[in-house]
């Protein structure tokens, strides 16, 4: 399956500013179907791994308060051109996805 | 059938699940997500130590968020050795928004866009060397976010 996580990379100086869009629906739970009136279950991305060349540099822990489709900006010290930023996710059922972009 | 191939098989298949999952369940803080108030949530999040108000943090948030399915929050702090970044909505269900950790090389500065279902204080917690630090703001929310 093709990523569904955007990555944006910016190198200024020697720290890396990252940006990452990620498809998903982010269902609280509490959500009712306008149509058949049930609860739509809770389905969120719980969290993102962020990696520098494989080396763990954040975990973002999620609940289902982001918003859906969510967007997450972070720096990362210490980077320079050639390095791989590495982002991927795991929602609340087990659903994972990931992508990478190499700092230009 | 080469009998050792299959039992390696197996011991790599068990061995990769005790890794990939104990992981993700036991790094999750599910009490301190479930928790129904901010007082839970720093308990169940940082063993209920009180946070110090501290102008090195930066809360970016609007004043008034139209629409509270997308509300943009971005932190950033001039802490040192900064651990954990959270975002506590006062009124929300569940409190904890979301929460970072920070590794080495992270710069304490981020930013993502959350729902929040009325108008509430948006609190930033920032623990740096062991210590709890945060600032806070009120967002005035004219459509909620939660449920509908």
């Amino acid at each position: 399956m093709a990523s569904n996580i955007k990555i944006k990379a910016q190198l200024k100086g020697d720290t890396a500013e990252v940006k990452t869009l990620m498809k998903h629906e982010m269902e609280t739970g509490t959500r009712k179907d306008s149509k058949t009136g049930e609860t739509v279950p809770a389905h969120y991305i719980t969290e993102v791994k962020c990696l520098l060349n494989g080396k763990e540099v954040m975990t973002a822990n999620w609940g289902p308060a982001i918003s859906k489709n969510p967007y997450l900006a972070f720096e990362i010290a210490g980077a320079k051109a050639g390095d791989v930023v590495t982002i991927s996710w795991v929602d609340n059922k087990g659903e994972t996805d990931s992508a990478e972009t190499t700092l230009g | 059938m080469n009998l050792k191939r299959r039992v390696f098989l197996r011991g790599a298949a068990a061995l990769a699940a005790l890794a990939v999952i104990p992981r993700t369940l036991l790094a999750w803080p599910e009490k301190a997500f479930s928790a129904k108030s901010t007082a839970d949530v720093m308990q169940a999040m940082f063993g209920g130590a009180d946070a110090t108000a501290s102008s090195e943090i930066t809360l970016n948030a609007p004043d008034i968020a139209e629409n509270g399915r997308v509300v943009p929050i971005s932190v950033s702090t001039t802490l040192a050795n900064v651990e954990n970044v959270s975002i506590i909505v006062e009124n929300n269900p569940a409190p904890l928004v979301a929460s970072f950790d920070l590794g080495p090389g992270a710069v304490p500065n981020v930013s993502t866009r959350i729902k929040m279902g009325k108008t509430s204080n948006v609190i930033a917690v920032v623990k740096s060397g062991g210590n709890l630090y945060s600032a806070q703001k009120e967002v005035k929310v004219t459509i909620g976010g939660c449920g509908g």
